[in-house]
């Protein structure tokens, strides 16, 4: 069974494989295919369109659904490897061990921005960013540049107290959990930690950085202790929605599933703290 | 049904405006609906920003190549995928997560961004 496990508490041979199979992933040309998906919804969701991906309530399912068979791709290369979360209330800080060389590496030069030291640093020769919409080929960070402070847990907490997931019109302009969560209103969660990144992960080809992934799997946790703490509220609309996914209907790329089969985390996997 | 009908009358009132912003036609129905003013199109802009020239206009290409309400951001001549929020702010491709009060403000963030990087064309999608 598959455990997603807080970063910060992996050992260093948990570290060395998740990176190992990262980077195999983006030899053998996998990898890039996550990003160009993900770009694909960043520029087709549109507020008053069709909304999947982002800025609509399948932002949770749909990165749900995102992250498992990017997962499910990091297994195939190592069996062993899970997806960790970064709790970046907690770990808020450029020396935090997570950007540290045996793992993502650090923030970029102050001249470019680019990454020097790590596994995903151009110098290294393994991380060509290929799927981009600007000329440069090197990983880019501004750990903090952007914007100083990454969300509290006492900001985390206030959204994880919004008792109804989602609401009319069920775009970035919503009330509710989930928009609150993806940061388009109010304390700003999600967005604002793409920002603090800075670099790529604060572009529509965000998943060229792999915190992407350790970001989106801290994201998909929350959503689930919000399940936790509101066990009589569920994912809304619920059918007849335009452009917008209700709970039964199927998501985009896959077709072949709907907001209704990804609540329960559990199937799929557990995380170090259930 | 009426929600599903406003709903769909909404939409139509922002193409039309949209429509409008694009060919220059005056639309007073469009004009009148409840949401035109998230929609009316934004001032055009031509200036060099830290050395690169940015560009803002009612778009000329077809629809489906943009988001940005019927509006165009270019910098040194390549266009920036620019996406208009519900509340009227605005994001592009390169600060997809930071909104900006104007398509002026996401193109100078753009050229802030790119530190000097050529931007390539995105897509049609």
């Amino acid at each position: 069974m598959t455990v997603r496990k807080n970063q910060a508490g992996l050992s260093a041979d948990e570290k060395r494989r998740f990176v190992a199979a990262v980077l195999e992933l983006k030899r053998s040309g996998r990898y890039d295919a996550f990003v160009t998906t993900h770009n694909a919804f960043i520029l087709g969701d549109t507020d008053n369109g069709e909304r999947t991906g982002h800025r609509s309530p399948s932002f949770l399912p749909w990165h749900r659904r995102f992250l498992l068979e990017f997962e499910r791709a990091l297994q195939s290369v190592d069996a062993s490897v899970t997806l960790p979360y970064w709790d970046w209330s907690t770990d808020r800080s450029p020396r935090s061990s997570l950007w540290a060389p045996d793992f993502l590496g650090g923030t970029g030069r102050s001249r470019d921005g680019q990454v020097t030291d790590g596994p995903f640093a151009a110098s290294a020769g393994n991380w060509p960013i290929t799927v981009r919409v600007d000329g440069r080929t090197f990983l880019r960070r501004q750990l903090g540049a952007n914007v100083r402070e990454l969300p509290t847990r006492a900001e985390v907490d206030s959204v994880l107290s919004t008792a109804t997931y989602d609401m009319p019109p069920w775009n970035s302009a919503s009330d509710g959990f989930r928009n609150h969560l993806e940061g388009w209103r109010g304390v700003n969660l999600h967005n604002r930690v793409h920002v603090w990144v800075g670099g790529q992960m604060a572009t529509g080809v965000s998943p060229n950085d792999p915190v992407f992934w350790l970001h989106h799997a801290y994201i998909d946790k929350l959503w689930a202790e919000w399940q936790r703490r509101n066990p009589r509220s569920g994912y809304l609309p619920t059918g007849g929605t335009p452009n917008v996914v209700d709970l039964g209907e199927t998501m985009k790329p896959w077709n072949d599933v709907r907001p209704a089969d990804l609540l329960d985390h559990t199937a799929f996997y557990t995380f170090d703290t259930d | 049904m009426p929600e599903l009908s406003r709903r769909r009358a909404l939409g139509t009132a922002a193409v039309l405006t949209a429509a409008a912003a694009a060919h220059t036609l005056s639309a007073p129905a469009a004009s009148a609906a409840p949401a035109a003013s998230h929609h009316d199109s934004p001032e055009p802009f031509d200036e060099v920003y830290k050395g690169r020239r940015i560009q803002g206009r009612p778009a000329s290409g077809p629809m489906h190549h943009h988001h940005g309400d019927g509006f165009e951001v270019l910098v040194d001549a390549v266009p920036l995928h620019v996406m208009r929020n519900a509340d009227g702010s605005w994001i592009s491709v390169v600060s997809h997560y930071a909104p900006v009060p104007t398509p002026r403000a996401a193109a100078r963030a753009a050229v802030d961004e790119l530190q000097g990087a050529v931007l390539l064309p995105f897509p049609a999608n």
